[in-house]
């Protein structure tokens, strides 16, 4: 019998239980392609425009960093890859590690795979199926991103390239996602090794390309950039891409010869017959739970920072080489320096609102896994059980950043040999704490009114990623903007402390907490 | 003293579905009370309704005498749970899950947790993950058993344990009912219930068919009663409860009920009995019966009964 037996059932299947999800991602992915395009030819309507375009804005080093080497930025096309082709590409990532670890690891995990296994179904049938629907899905995207770009009356062959060069990220990191979830036994560990693996790619890149280096080639980001598309295209280092992408499939589909079902290639070892005196608490047992993560989070977020705080110095060089770059970065009133360093802290922000999220959902899966009830049967409240597990990310919304600052504070204070950059940067990065909490207690009230909505959690903080990269481009109105908490905080290093606005959204996280919490108290444990 | 469970009247909806359709349930202190119905009667809802995990749309529902919703903090001093479909973390070892949770209901007694972990067989290093199904059930026993609470409610403990294991749980069972331990154990076997229960309430589709002790529901039982006779019995089914009369020459075979038992072996003798077997009243035939359709219990004899 073959190993392949049944793929394409399971992979109608997985298409079937996701058909939301995937439509959602296609909608939000090219949602977002469309608002950028025609904020582009909007804002730079006539030829004049897009060559002011490409010697300010359009040659910006931060952008540069952000979103990869402009290419043919005095046309809409290239312009428009140029402000949000960066985050596109880690958003196909994303989702292709989400699709596989979702079609794989997590169908074993829960048991369900065991239970398609004894029928006539290959060895390696869920894989192949998880594979096929990552790939399908990032042709999908691609195709319907080099649709809209060529409606918006762009260069065709720019656009299908883009679309191509998209896919080609998307479904090289999709294979990446097919060989961790052989390693762990468990969904949440695998897809943190493939996102860790999308981040590192991601600050390679970045650190690659302002630095003019060759050291983008290192990292998939940068094969797919360099099909220039709107420039002088070329496809071949999308081969680079499928190339490795067929290669770590072939690695997956060899691990997956070497393990059980429900196995992960590290064995488990017997661990303590009694808890520690800090399991016993209540907060230390929700950390115990969480320790893996949140470390992995804060050291990610420590070397993003440590990545762009290195970059930060090299800004400096470029926009001193150009009279145009000076000119219109001094329009801004700003250093450009403290900008790059602000919109940084902002980043690791974001970030650490994810940590954030990730963290309080963690009392959602509790929950539905059951895991809730027999502790919810003790004497502990319900409200103590639900801040008990609340203490891991309010505590990661100040420790995450703060390691991002420290971060960033240290590489660029090791460059400019000023150990005072340290603590000031690690200080400024608090400047968005208040919005992470607003954010954390934004999914504590999903969680006590509707909790089988909780996850969309997520689309907050992808709301608030939006408005504040692309959120003056896209042209979102002012109101639609100050819905994100992180337009009320201050953008440090640069801008000035705004205390009342700081403590109006932390007295609004403490209340929508209180919320969130009464109304768990009042309903049904799921 | 109150009681330490007493329920009347009890309804939970889940959306369009209805869980629990007046459900009444009494526990008194000390017993060991069986709630039995197939899969879906609502013995997890009620149980977690007791639990204070979901709110009941209507009826009333007191545990030693207080509210288990408002109440269930301080309830939940005086009781150990142990749920059907016990799901641990799986980057916890059972010894930690078992020390965490005994820890929540006040402590527990080392001496006791190292006993049940030794006649459970339970290794208590290995992580959540790596246990099956009846050794994360394990853990959870050792964790309710090892505590001190007065009141244990187990839903389906047994489902699965293998026999060796189901013994020691007797065993454990038998030894909280001496401690003067109050147990609602809930099942769909009935073999379990027999061997344990002091009483025991009948339920299907959300509502209580049957409640009482084990000898009053074995009187509601039917006897199947097989003879020899020298004359054909063939007019036996005047006989007020008797069932299923079946007349094959000198052979007769039929059900009664238990309190019609006298009755019909008084008309049976006068048919002059040469050969007499009967089969033993058992609540499995009960159970069968309240299980097999939808209608009462005067219904004719379901097929396992028929099968005797």
């Amino acid at each position: 019998m073959s190993t392949l037996t049944g793929t394409m059932h399971l992979a109608r299947l997985n298409v079937r239980r996701d058909r939301v999800r995937l439509a959602v991602w296609l909608a939000a992915l090219t949602g977002l392609l469309a608002a950028t395009t025609a904020g582009i030819k909007s804002l730079y309507p006539t030829a004049a425009d897009l060559a002011g375009y490409a010697e300010t804005a359009g040659s910006s080093p931060a952008a540069t960093a952000l979103n990869g080497p402009g290419h043919a930025v005095d046309t809409a096309g290239g312009a428009t890859v140029f402000e949000v082709g960066g985050y596109l590409s880690v958003a196909v990532a994303l989702m292709s590690v989400l699709i596989i670890g979702r079609c794989t690891r997590a169908e074993e995990e829960s048991g369900r795979l065991e239970l398609l296994r004894a029928n006539v179904l290959g060895r390696h049938a869920a894989l192949a199926a998880a594979v096929i629907v990552m790939v399908a899905m990032n042709i999908a995207v691609g195709t319907a991103v080099a649709a809209i770009m060529t409606a918006f009356d762009v260069s065709a062959a720019g656009a299908a390239t883009f679309g191509a060069a998209l896919a080609g990220i998307g479904i090289v990191f999709g294979a990446v996602a097919a060989v961790t979830s052989q390693i762990t036994e468990h969904v949440r560990g695998s897809n943190a090794i493939a996102g860790t693996v999308v981040a590192a790619a991601y600050v390679i890149r970045a650190a690659g390309d302002v630095g003019e280096t060759g050291l983008s080639w290192l990292s998939p980001f940068g094969w797919v950039q360099a099909t220039r598309p709107f420039a002088d295209e070329r496809w071949w280092p999308l081969l680079i891409a499928l190339g490795a992408a067929a290669l770590l499939v072939a690695m997956a589909v060899a691990l997956q010869n070497r393990r059980d079902v429900g196995a992960g290639l590290v064995p488990q070892r017997p661990g303590p017959a009694s808890a520690s005196p800090t399991l016993l608490h209540q907060v230390g047992f929700s950390l115990r739970l969480q320790r893996a993560s949140l470390i992995g989070w804060t050291v990610g977020v420590f070397l993003g920072g440590l990545a762009f705080g290195s970059v930060a110095r090299e800004m400096e060089d470029i926009v001193a080489e150009s009279d145009d770059l000076q000119e219109w970065v001094s329009a801004y009133g700003a250093n450009p320096t403290e900008a790059f360093l602000a919109l940084t802290l902002l980043l690791l922000s974001l970030a650490a609102a994810g940590c954030a999220i990730a963290s309080a959902l963690r009392i959602t899966s509790e929950e539905s896994a059951g895991r809730a009830e027999p502790i919810l049967a003790t004497p502990l409240s319900r409200p103590a059980w639900l801040l008990s597990h609340l203490v891991a990310p309010l505590a990661a919304a100040i420790v995450v950043p703060v390691a991002g600052g420290l971060g960033t504070g240290i590489a660029y204070g090791i460059l400019t040999s000023d150990a005072e950059q340290i603590p000031r940067l690690a200080g400024a990065a608090m400047a968005h704490v208040p919005a992470v909490w607003l954010l954390t207690a934004a999914t504590v009230l999903l969680i006590g009114l509707l909790p089988r909505l909780a996850v969309t959690a997520w689309a907050i903080l992808a709301g608030c990623v939006v408005a504040a990269m692309l959120g003056s481009l896209i042209r979102l109105p002012d109101w639609v903007l100050e819905l994100s908490p992180f337009e009320h905080t201050p953008r440090l290093p640069g801008g000035s402390m705004d205390v009342a606005a700081s403590l109006t959204l932390t007295g609004l996280a403490a209340a929508v907490i209180v919320v969130g919490v009464v109304s768990f108290r009042r309903r049904d444990v799921r | 003293m109150s009681l330490p469970i007493d329920v009347g009247g009890l309804t939970k909806h889940f959306g369009r579905t209805r869980a629990l359709d007046g459900l009444d349930l009494t526990v008194r202190t000390g017993e060991v009370h069986g709630l039995l119905g197939p899969n879906g009667a609502g013995k997890s809802t009620t149980i977690r309704i007791l639990l204070g995990l979901l709110r009941a749309d209507d009826g009333a529902a007191t545990m030693f005498g207080r509210d288990p919703w408002s109440d269930a903090v301080d309830l939940h001093r005086r009781l150990a749970y142990v749920p059907g479909d016990v799901n641990l973390w799986p980057s916890l070892t059972g010894g930690e899950v078992i020390d965490v949770l005994g820890r929540l209901r006040g402590g527990l007694d080392p001496r006791r947790r190292a006993d049940l972990l030794q006649r459970f067989d339970l290794d208590p290093t290995k992580k959540g993950r790596t246990y099956s199904k009846g050794n994360r059930q394990k853990v959870a026993l050792v964790a309710a058993l090892a505590s001190d609470a007065k009141l244990l409610i187990l839903d389906e403990p047994t489902s699965g344990l293998d026999p060796l294991m189901e013994a020691v749980f007797t065993e454990c069972i038998r030894e909280a009912k001496s401690e003067g331990r109050t147990v609602l154990l809930s099942s769909h076997i009935m073999a379990e219930v027999e061997k344990l229960c002091d009483r025991v309430s009948i339920i299907r589709a959300g509502r209580t068919v049957q409640s009482g002790s084990l000898s009053e529901l074995r009187h509601l039982t039917r006897t199947s009663i097989e003879a020899t006779t020298s004359r054909p019995a063939d007019d036996l089914d005047r006989v007020p409860g008797v069932h299923g009369l079946t007349v094959d020459g000198a052979t007769v075979r039929f059900d009664v009920d238990g309190d019609h038992l006298d009755a019909a072996l008084r008309a049976l003798t006068t048919y002059g009995v040469q050969a007499l077997t009967s089969a033993p009243p058992s609540l499995e035939e009960l159970f069968m019966r309240h299980y097999g359709t939808g209608d009462d219990t005067s219904t004719e004899p379901q097929p396992a009964e028929a099968a005797r």
